[in-house]
């Protein structure tokens, strides 16, 4: 892992137990309250260390999560849509976090706004693969991806903040 | 990998490929379930580059057209399934193609008995069992790839930032490949969590969601 801060964030979230995907019926929704469960627990750590940056919230089944994350740059907060299928091969393979409103702006996205991870992830998603989750794919996938490229993007132009939007819409 | 997955439940034979981001090599493979190794059976092959750095203007970045690379690519699967389903020729079990100095790396790989796919493993064994009851053939021709040994030495790496020792006790199990393909990353064999588990809890799904919301 590159960052160090992102380590100590990582390692503190539990590890999750039951290796199952969404196709196994009888032990998924147990792999979801443990989901559940390392997320609430990030999220509270988060708070805690005063860098709250997500939500996120599934649907009945828990294959499809939809959410918001933000950034706060220069003392403005961004904030995006998130959101993400759990794959069929799930917890082996990760899931393809997706902020499709970034559609087009970056070259670290793919069509549909499928975020581009470094080479750094997939091998350490293989070696922790299935005690990682959820709360994992947050810490080490998105929160160092909107690190890198919300400063860059909003440099560049590419992202306002919803203030200035409103004053360009009603000039 | 679902592919992999749903092919490893029906025993479907297929061929899949693959081109590097950086369009300097690609490969083919042929994987039948329980006999050749399954997509998840090692980590991701990665046939080597031989970029010379000398020749990059940006870093890490190499000229070479992705398009091309994947032509070249296509075509050559597209070969192999001809010669498959047609009977003609050698099929190759696994195909690299190095672009920067047209090496073209070819081996067997069998399967692993310890695949995280159960599927793979079950393919394993009924393979096993046919294997077992076929009369015995004369292999005329000469195999000309490795014979590949599970228990082994660890496979060569690319680039490290470990030192040896750590190297050797992270890798786990590494299959034996030839020249100029190595494994993109390596899973190390020790089971042992380095972390706190999540917690035995009395709460249901719905509570759970529930307070989620609430943060």
């Amino acid at each position: 892992m590159s960052d160090e801060a992102t380590r100590r964030a990582v390692s503190q979230i539990p590890l999750l137990k039951t290796p199952a995907g969404p196709r196994d019926r009888a032990l998924w929704p147990q792999r979801l309250k443990e989901e559940y469960q390392a997320l609430i627990r990030f999220v509270e750590q988060n708070k805690a260390a005063d860098n709250d940056w997500f939500r996120l919230e599934s649907n009945a089944d828990g294959t499809r999560w939809t959410g918001t994350c933000w950034f706060i740059h220069e003392l403005m907060r961004y904030e995006f849509r998130l959101e993400f299928d759990i794959p069929v091969t799930y917890p082996d393979t990760a899931p393809e976090v997706a902020i499709p409103e970034l559609d087009g702006k970056t070259a670290k996205m793919y069509r549909g706004g499928r975020i581009c991870l470094t080479d750094h992830f997939a091998p350490l998603w293989a070696r922790n693969a299935p005690r990682f989750g959820l709360a994992h794919l947050m810490a080490l996938g998105l929160g160092p991806w909107l690190a890198v490229e919300v400063p860059d993007l909003i440099g560049k132009g590419l992202v306002l903040h919803k203030e200035r939007q409103r004053d360009e819409a009603a000039e | 990998m679902a592919i992999n997955t749903a092919c490893n439940e029906l025993g479907q034979i297929w061929m899949e490929s693959g081109v590097s981001e950086n369009a300097v090599s690609g490969h083919i493979q042929l994987i039948i379930p329980g006999e050749t190794a399954c997509f998840a059976c090692a980590p991701p092959l990665v046939v080597a580059a031989n970029i010379d750095e000398k020749t990059l203007k940006k870093d890490g970045v190499c000229a070479a057209s992705l398009p091309t690379t994947m032509g070249v690519v296509a075509g050559i699967l597209v070969q192999n399934v001809l010669k498959y389903l047609l009977k003609f020729g050698t099929v190759s079990y696994y195909l690299g193609y190095n672009a920067m100095q047209d090496f073209f790396p070819t081996m067997h790989m069998k399967a692993n008995s310890q695949c995280n796919d159960r599927y793979c493993r079950i393919q394993q064994e009924a393979y096993k069992k046919r294997e077992a009851e076929r009369p015995k053939v004369e292999v005329v021709e000469v195999e000309e790839e490795e014979v590949v040994h599970e228990d082994n030495d660890w496979g060569i790496e690319l680039v490290s930032e470990v030192t040896d020792a750590e190297l050797q006790a992270a890798s786990g199990t590494v299959p034996d490949l030839p020249e100029g393909i190595t494994v993109a990353y390596t899973i190390p064999t020790q089971e042992s969590p380095r972390g706190d588990m999540v917690e035995e809890t009395e709460q249901s799904l719905e509570e759970l969601m529930a307070q989620m919301r609430k943060l």
